[in-house]
């Protein structure tokens, strides 16, 4: 039996209207195992509703969205949540006065075990600290005994580092990044960078939304260019200058007349 | 595509570092290290501090403590030390209910009012109506709920700011209570002749010549009980995260409407513990009583260092701040000052705890 690679996430024909205003045309996206896949496109093309829709926190008003090729619905991001489906949010979703580690497990935290749990709703402080230590270790991202550390007290690079590695640590399909390095200055950039594909080695698929195309083109395998509310393109990353991706991106070019997919990929 | 020219004209789109980024090579190859920076020593002061958000209201407490120990007369008598107890007790109890509503960023100017209303309910049907004791105090209990439960509703339903809804429920429960008491005290006597179950908390236990009431025991019960519910229950943490920032609280997958219901509704359920307490410590039901209780409460609350930006600060601050208010009015009372300092004293407490929070604030960045 030939091996084929089927995407992880397929969506097919999604549509979003708000009034009068069509945000979604009949959108297409996949997402294969193991890859960064940019979503790319011009202010108003639709690109936030459709990834915001592959999240939850948007319901799409026609189309389909498969998981694993199991058709999906999701009503809030708790839902994608609990599919193993992770965001890491432009402005983060941390909560600056708590701890790394209260932070890693915000709404979805460890009990202990017996009485002490199940009546007395007591915390397994312990075990989530030495997890905490464990994927912030794994990320390279711990000099060890700060665990405890209030959010608040990180710069801005390691806030981001944090979101990641929450990201990383729960999710089992795929991370959705929104603009990951928008706040961040060159130095801390890069290490965020190098972070993504950290988490891409450990054969995580990333869904990576960014304008800084410099950012996109260095990490991204394949890029989704949204235009006018649909798909309008799928390149690879290493075939195509920055150029002509803006030139596609803004109707300057036309479009490749295929969809790039990895070797050996097919549809659900 | 056919055209291929990258920036640098090698046919090959430019891929890895950016030019401008190859200073970079020689920096730190570690993500994003934790490390502390080197710090002034004021700045260690402000990140200990920080840290620690209780420690100053207890050094406050200490000093206050030991300064009036050897100014004052008869302060350090076990008959003083009781009195302060027993004199904080109740606005202790409406400090853990205030210290819940602060940590969410909100504020509550009507817990003395949830509080007088519940005590009056509970008096005027165990007394007046001959309804049994627990059954009338149940009752006011749920009253005390059924109250918090509104301001609730208001703030997360309506999107009232909590300053607003409570200024308007204050003066609502405040009327209620008169219309409902027919502006009439119930006397000690009767009390005791028909349900003396509601003074229960008055009693007193002699405890090495110290004079406890039960009433006291029930405070620090309630404030052990909500340290370890804040500090080690997914609800204590997310009532944290929920003040400090609620949109990345909820993008977290908390549900913040039904954390912030949950903790007025407590909130209203606690005032009505203390409309009990109230009971046995004043020893008769008055709808006039506790009006200075609402801002008395938030007093403690504050100069116990929690934040009322939310998200900041602990309970047993509250408790210690509650402290420093009981000894700052004994001590000053003992040392034969008039009245009017106390509370000047009093402001001045708080405006120097809030100064202090502002300055613990400028941590974070």
């Amino acid at each position: 039996m030939e091996e084929t690679l089927k995407p992880v996430l397929q969506a097919n024909k999604l549509v979003k209207r708000y009034g009068r205003v069509t945000a979604m045309d009949q959108a297409d996206f996949e997402l294969y195992p193991g890859e960064i896949l940019a979503v790319i496109g011009d202010n108003g093309a639709g690109k936030s509703t459709m990834v915001k829709s592959l999240c939850g926190a948007v319901v799409p008003d026609d189309g389909q969205i498969l998981l694993d090729g199991q058709p999906v619905q999701f009503a809030t991001p708790i839902d994608a949540r609990d599919k193993g489906i992770e965001i890491v949010y432009q402005n983060l979703a941390l909560s600056p006065a708590l701890s790394i580690a209260d932070n890693l497990f915000l709404g979805r935290e460890l009990f202990r075990g017996g009485v002490l749990g199940k009546t007395f709703r007591m915390l397994d402080k312990k075990r989530m600290k030495a997890f905490a230590r464990d994927k912030l270790t794994e990320l390279g991202l711990l000099t060890i005994q700060n665990i405890d550390q209030l959010v608040e007290t990180l710069s801005g690079g390691q806030r981001q580092g944090v979101a990641v590695a929450r990201a990383a640590a729960f999710a089992t399909k795929f991370v959705i990044m929104d603009e990951p390095t928008a706040a961040l200055g060159v130095k801390e950039s890069r290490r965020v960078l190098d972070l993504i594909k950290d988490v891409q080695a450990r054969g995580m698929a990333i869904v990576l939304i960014s304008h800084n195309m410099p950012h996109v083109f260095e990490v991204a395998d394949r890029i989704h260019i949204h235009r006018l509310g649909k798909r309008h393109a799928v390149v690879r990353a290493d075939e195509i200058s920055m150029s002509d991706a803006v030139a596609i991106m803004t109707g300057a070019l036309e479009p490749p007349s295929e969809i790039a997919r990895p070797e050996g990929a097919t549809l659900h | 595509m056919t055209d291929q020219s990258g920036p640098n004209g090698d046919g090959r789109p430019k891929r890895g570092m950016q030019d401008f980024e190859k200073v970079l090579d020689q920096s730190a190859t570690d993500v994003a290290s934790f490390q502390d920076r080197d710090r002034s020593l004021v700045g260690s002061v402000q990140h200990i501090l920080h840290a620690n958000p209780t420690l100053v209201p207890v050094i406050v407490l200490m000093v206050s403590v030991l300064v009036f120990g050897v100014i004052a007369n008869n302060f350090f008598t076990p008959f003083n030390i009781s009195l302060i107890i027993q004199q904080v007790t109740i606005i202790g109890i409406l400090g853990v209910a205030q210290t819940l509503i602060i940590l969410t960023a909100g504020i509550d100017l009507s817990v003395a009012a949830i509080m007088v209303l519940s005590s009056v309910v509970m008096g005027k049907l165990a007394v007046n109506f001959g309804i049994p004791a627990p059954i009338a105090i149940l009752i006011g209990f749920a009253v005390g709920a059924l109250c918090g439960a509104i301001n609730g509703f208001l703030v997360t339903r309506l999107r009232l700011p909590p300053f607003i809804v409570t200024l308007g429920t204050w003066s609502i429960f405040f009327a209620l209570n008169l219309w409902y008491s027919e502006s009439q005290s119930i006397r000690s006597q009767d009390i005791d002749a028909t349900a003396p179950m509601l003074k229960w908390f008055g009693e007193r236990i002699d405890i090495l010549g110290f004079q406890f009431t039960t009433g006291s025991f029930l405070m620090l019960f309630l404030f052990a009980l909500f340290w370890y519910l804040l500090n080690w229950t997914p609800w204590g943490r997310h009532v944290y995260a929920v003040g400090d920032d609620a949109e990345a609280a909820g993008l977290s997958g908390i549900r913040v409407n039904r954390v912030l219901t949950s903790v007025y509704v407590i909130g209203g359920f606690l005032c009505a513990i203390a409309a009990w307490a109230a009971i046995g410590r004043v020893g008769s039901v008055s709808p006039q009583s506790f009006q200075e209780g609402n801002l008395d409460s938030i007093t403690a609350v504050v100069i116990g260092g929690c934040s009322l930006f939310g998200g900041r600060g602990s309970i047993i601050g509250t408790l210690i701040g509650a402290l420093i208010v009981g000894v700052f009015r004994s001590g000053l009372n003992l040392s034969g000052v008039d009245v009017l300092w106390q509370d000047f004293a009093v402001g001045l407490l708080i405006i120097i705890a809030v100064a202090i929070d502002q300055w613990l604030r400028k941590v974070s960045g």
